[in-house]
């Protein structure tokens, strides 16, 4: 059921790291509301700050100022806020322990959850997480990390959120480390997640064309700041922001067409 | 297992490997075949022959004698002082190096402090404060106790660079704890590393043993291979040719230390693919 209360509220947050002359500010004056079951993209180039507000969802950093809350309240303990909200890794290949099977990592991430399972259920529910992303779990059956594709490893990482069912997915770049055909691919399990389990979702990338596709709101950030936001198709078709314009005419022409749909 | 293929591949490790299997062969094989009582059998600095292989030294006891409880004692000194100084350096290092911030700098400033600090020197003050008790174990732990600095220096670095990886910042979003973190995730990432640190730690943990046992102040009521070479040279050995009362112990200890670098400096050539020639 749809919540009254926002999952993420940021007001003025601010993010800075260093001191004196070598003040960075990586986040500046960024205020939103994400309420639960969309799916949000931020879209910026590299540098532009939107992985430390990544990193600020998920708990690992807290804001300089300015307050940000979850399910309105502070994020306090990050084990709590873990066991609801997730999060995928960019590099898929880097993010496994080559030394455990592929299975007992995925098992070991029950440990977070609140909710104690036996065994038996955890090892239906890693099961059913592999099912969700079409890999019959006989396959990777004291498989090790290194004997998988990247886009085994990517589908990996999605069998492991289908499994531990977050309320709160935080993907941060995906796709940019697999091909275009398991691209497809990730976004429509992204699309299924929303759809079966009303995750809410937060995308994090820099392919304007890859967030119009999955997105029910667009966060287009510059230099720390939020330029322009809003339903996919204002921000595409009547951007108020040069760095939109920009963004879209540095999509490449394989992906106009989804933007023309 | 591919990584034992791989080592044995390299001459240099079946050499090294060879040498070293063999003295513990000899360690643990050698008493069920000599006599090994230390009694009187001959008169002072009796030379090879006559029985026996190696002659006898100045209390006209057995030389092969003396030598295999030599061995078996430095050997010993040698391992325990290894698992001391590997086990600390590298908990000292891998979680300093993890941690961060400022547990890592007070670490690193602790282990500078131990590094300038000459470990021979402190081996010395130690013994020779300490009159009586000087066991084999006492000496291999004080050994180990002043030689984890470079332990702890190496693993700290490898522990730093791993910890911005990918598959630990899962395991925290998993759930798990800084030490299960350390155990599961990044020591198996360093066991090759660890390992070779720890085989050098063993060759020195025999070289300092010889070392202050040849000065005089090593362990007490015992043998070992430097007490062989003090006695020598106390009853002047050296000076009226006892070659017999010298060389021996000498050549053990030097192939000890000798294949286990050289096991060392082999295994680094097999783990790092960049030193690898096919």
């Amino acid at each position: 059921m749809p919540n009254e209360t926002p999952i993420f509220s940021a007001k003025n947050v601010v993010r800075t790291f260093g001191s004196g002359k070598k003040l960075v500010t990586a986040v500046d004056d960024v205020s939103f509301d994400i309420a639960d079951g969309e799916i949000v993209s931020i879209v910026g180039g590299s540098g532009c700050g939107k992985s430390v507000l990544a990193k600020i969802m998920l708990g690992l950093y807290e804001p300089s100022k300015g307050s940000f809350q979850y399910e309105g309240h502070k994020i306090t303990n990050q084990k709590d806020h873990w066991d609801e909200v997730q999060f995928i890794f960019q590099d898929p290949f880097s993010c496994f322990n080559q030394f455990f099977t592929i299975r007992s990592q995925l098992e070991a991430a029950f440990k977070i959850k609140k909710e104690k399972l036996t065994p038996q259920q955890i090892s239906d529910r890693v099961d059913a997480g592999l099912m969700a992303v079409n890999v019959a779990p006989k396959d990777i059956e004291g498989k090790y990390p290194f004997e998988l594709s990247g886009g085994q490893m990517q589908r990996m990482l999605l069998a492991r959120i289908f499994a531990l069912r977050p309320k709160v997915l935080i993907a941060d770049e995906p796709t940019s480390m697999v091909d275009a055909c398991v691209r497809a691919n990730i976004l429509d399990y992204l699309m299924k997640l929303k759809e079966e389990l009303q995750m809410t979702i937060i995308f994090v990338t820099h392919d304007i064309g890859l967030a119009y596709y999955v997105s029910d709101r667009l966060f287009i950030m510059h230099e720390g700041k939020i330029v322009d936001q809003g339903k996919p198709d204002d921000v595409i078709l009547k951007p108020t922001s040069p760095v939109t314009v920009q963004l879209l005419e540095d999509i490449p022409e394989i992906h106009k067409e989804w933007i023309k749909r | 297992m591919k990584l034992l293929r791989n080592l044995l591949k390299s001459p240099m490790f079946v050499i090294g490997a060879g040498l070293f299997f063999g003295t513990l062969l000899l360690a643990l094989v050698g008493p069920l075949f000599a006599d090994m009582s230390l009694d009187r059998v001959a008169e002072s600095y009796a030379p090879p022959g006559d029985g026996l292989l190696l002659g006898a030294d100045n209390l006209g006891r057995n030389y092969v004698a003396l030598l295999l409880h030599g061995l078996r004692n430095s050997l010993y000194v040698g391992f325990l002082a290894g698992i001391v100084a590997t086990t600390f350096g590298t908990l000292v290092g891998i979680y300093g190096g993890f941690k961060g911030g400022l547990i890592d700098d007070l670490l690193s400033v602790t282990t500078n402090l131990f590094i300038v600090i000459p470990q021979l020197i402190l081996l010395i003050l130690i013994s020779a404060s300490m009159q009586e008790g000087r066991s084999l174990t006492l000496i291999a732990l004080i050994i180990g106790a002043t030689g984890w600095t470079w332990s702890a220096r190496a693993v700290r670095a490898q522990s730093s660079a791993l910890k911005s990886r990918d598959h630990i910042a899962l395991a925290r979003i998993n759930g798990d704890g800084t030490f299960a973190i350390l155990l599961k995730h990044i020591l198996p990432y360093l066991a090759s590393y660890v390992f070779m640190v720890f085989i050098i730690q063993v060759a020195s943990g025999i070289l300092s043993e010889a070392a202050i046992s040849m000065i005089g102040i090593g362990p007490l009521d015992t043998q070992s291979l430097g007490i062989i070479l003090n006695d020598a040279k106390a009853n002047g050995a050296l000076g009226d040719g006892i070659w017999w009362g010298i060389f021996p112990a000498t050549i053990l200890i030097t192939t000890i230390a000798f294949s286990l670098y050289l096991i060392n400096t082999s295994m680094e050539g097999v783990f790092n693919p960049r030193l690898r020639r096919e």
